[in-house]
């Protein structure tokens, strides 16, 4: 781009041309604003405003919504339990999706194409339909899902997956598998095919290949993937919704109570903006992390 | 003699056949070369010996044993890939010193041999470099040490040079050459460029649609090619047909309106063929036209039109004055730089 800007002619060439830019970048800057920024900054000023049971929002600017989130426990434990759930789902699905990324890798043609049609398919449900469908299989204690393992001597006595973090954390796991599969298949894609075969002729067993050779070269996709899957999970709503009910509840859905059942619009926002802005956090930082330890894997 | 025997070593996939009865014997410390065109079978043949595939049949000996029955990971084979196959998560030091880790040698026997393979390959002083930080011959040359420190009974080379440029490449052969000859380690390499295969190797094994046309010194491949194709495969060739006069006594061979006594045991219509730099110009000869001519700094590359068709001949740049284009010319060689096929058959 700077290269093509740096050939014109040096006369009247900047003005003109950052003009141009600038009236190029026009159409998606104002969707980008109207859409984006201005609700996030509407949704941050809200967090400031005042409520009151009979007299509604009131535009000021207090602390009060911050400082009852800062202070009352329940908060600490809703927003405890949703980076929970979300790192339990992320580590399920990185510990089920590193292997099977890789077995797919390795099928032939016509298995290839038909086994990741299966492993997008929880894309390609709607996420109420998915959910209720585990909701069947959790079902209480004559749900399928125990009887199965009861059946196969692998539990005793059934487990509760309904309204449960346990619940939860399976359906995520589920809904979230295609991510982390595809961003660990990208990384393995980009393994020279050779790679395996030098380091079998240099003495390694199969395993040794794929921990020494294979698991450091695929690390930086299972971590993207990984913060694909934690900040998805983490405002995920639908699937804590319907498996949690309404007493388990996370941060997206407190937020959600209070925008429509309580009507505490400010509160709600507060609890909106600091899932935003933890997510964002752990984002940037761990992808900063990445970046800087596999510093010879992005050259 | 015979230290890795490969012995009617046949590759079907469903029912190509890759490689056709594959027979060769090569003794210790040599330095074979597998050439020939994409898709003759040469590293399929060279996966068969790393153990990356299994033969449909046949078998292959080192050192007598049955290196078949031998998993990959045990053969003690060095390989160097096309691609290099670096592992680009380990610096150099880490990358060659893998080898010996899986061979549990001693850390400070390992540190002193990754030390010397590097600094035979003129790499000291790299050891803490990452393989994407390095040239392409950098990375080359981490991957000849890579394969060499595990001390391997057979070094087999998978194409090394072709993503090297021209000049480093030949300064790759010469050092490559020069490694093998000091470590004497046995070498198999495939090349598709006849003129590295030449340049490095003991003995050629000329391949082409899985099977071996011809195997021999660079010399004898290419002096005396067994087959039409080898013949035009190595270097440039001449061929047009001439006749056996036996009218004559003795019976002359006879092409336009140059001649020669007949070899025994030739007749009727025959194909002749020379290379270009056996060709000179005469008083008498096969009379031509020179239709253009070429300057190759070190040589002329001359296109006559001839009696019997197009012939190319090259002669060296040696200040001699050299004939201009649209010159009539008489080209003649010596009997013992051509060779005489039958004419018509394929070999």
């Amino acid at each position: 781009m700077s290269a093509a800007i740096d050939s014109l002619p040096a006369s009247a060439a900047p003005s003109r041309e950052t003009r141009a830019a600038w009236a190029l970048a026009l159409p998606a800057l104002m969707l980008f604003t109207g859409v984006v920024v201005i609700p996030l900054a509407m949704t941050v000023m809200l967090s400031f405003h005042d409520w009151g049971q009979y007299k509604g929002i009131e535009p000021v600017f207090i602390l009060k919504n911050w400082r009852e989130i800062a202070s009352d426990p329940y908060y600490a434990e809703m927003f405890s339990r949703t980076f929970r759930v979300a790192a339990l789902a992320t580590l399920i699905t990185a510990v089920l999706g590193v292997p099977e990324a890789y077995i797919l890798n390795r099928m032939n043609s016509p298995w290839k194409g038909f086994f990741l049609l299966v492993i997008l398919g929880p894309l390609l449900i709607s996420v109420v339909a998915r959910t209720l469908g585990w909701a069947l299989l959790f079902g209480g204690n004559n749900g399928l899902a125990n009887k199965l393992m009861m059946s196969l001597g692998l539990i005793a006595s059934p487990i509760r997956f309904m309204f449960t973090e346990t619940g939860m954390v399976v359906a995520l796991a589920h809904a979230m598998m295609p991510f982390m599969v595809l961003a660990v298949w990208t990384a393995l894609q980009r393994i020279d095919p050779q790679i395996e075969n030098a380091a079998t002729s240099l003495g390694a067993s199969p395993f040794t290949v794929v921990r020494r050779i294979i698991l450091p070269q695929i690390m930086p996709g299972v971590l993207s993937g990984a913060i694909i899957v934690f900040s998805l999970s983490a405002s995920a709503f639908a699937t804590p919704a319907i498996i949690g009910g309404r007493r388990l509840k996370v941060a997206s859905t407190l937020a959600y109570d209070e925008f429509l059942n309580t009507l505490n619009w400010p509160l709600g926002a507060a609890v909106a903006v600091l899932l935003l802005a933890a997510l964002v956090l752990i984002v940037v930082g761990s992808n900063a992390l990445i970046e800087r330890r596999y510093a010879e894997l992005f050259r | 003699m015979s230290f890795l025997e490969l012995d009617h070593v046949g590759k079907h996939f469903g029912p190509t056949v890759a490689v056709d009865a594959f027979s060769l014997t090569v003794g210790k410390g040599e330095f074979i070369s597998f050439l020939g065109p994409s898709g003759c079978g040469k590293t399929t043949t060279l996966q068969m010996i790393a153990g990356f595939l299994d033969p449909s049949h046949g078998a292959i000996r080192l050192e007598g044993r049955d290196l078949l029955a031998v998993p990959p990971s045990r053969r003690g084979l060095g390989i160097v890939f096309q691609s290099y196959a670096l592992f680009p998560h380990m610096t150099a030091a880490e990358n060659v010193s893998f080898g010996l880790e899986m061979r549990r040698v001693s850390r400070t026997e390992r540190e002193a041999r990754v030390r010397a393979a590097l600094a035979m390959v003129g790499l000291a002083g790299y050891e803490d470099r990452h393989p994407r930080r390095m040239s392409g011959g950098q990375q080359q040359r981490v991957a000849l040490a890579r394969a060499l420190v595990i001390r391997p009974s057979v070094l087999l080379l998978d194409e090394p040079l072709s993503n090297l440029d021209a000049r480093l490449r030949e300064d790759m052969q010469i050092e490559l050459r020069q490694i093998q000859r000091n470590l004497g380690t046995t070498t198999i390499l495939v090349t598709h460029d006849q003129i590295e295969a030449m340049s490095l190797s003991d003995r050629i094994v000329v391949m082409s649609k899985g099977r071996i046309e011809q195997i021999g010194t660079p010399q004898e491949v290419y002096e005396r090619p067994a087959s039409a194709f080898v013949a035009q495969f190595l270097g440039k060739t001449n061929e047009f047909a001439a006749t056996v006069d036996r009218t004559s006594s003795p019976a002359r061979l006879v092409a336009g309106s140059w001649s020669a006594s007949a070899p025994a045991g030739v007749s009727g219509t025959v194909t002749i063929s020379v290379r270009p730099e056996r060709i000179g110009f005469g008083e008498s000869g096969l009379s031509g036209r020179i239709a253009s001519r070429i300057f190759q700094g070190n040589q002329w590359l001359f296109q006559c039109e001839t009696e019997c068709g197009p012939v190319i001949v090259i002669r060296p740049n040696n200040g001699q004055p050299q004939p201009a284009q649209g010159e009539p010319v008489h080209l003649a060689w010596l009997a013992q730089d051509m060779s005489l096929r039958a004419a018509g058959g394929a070999s």
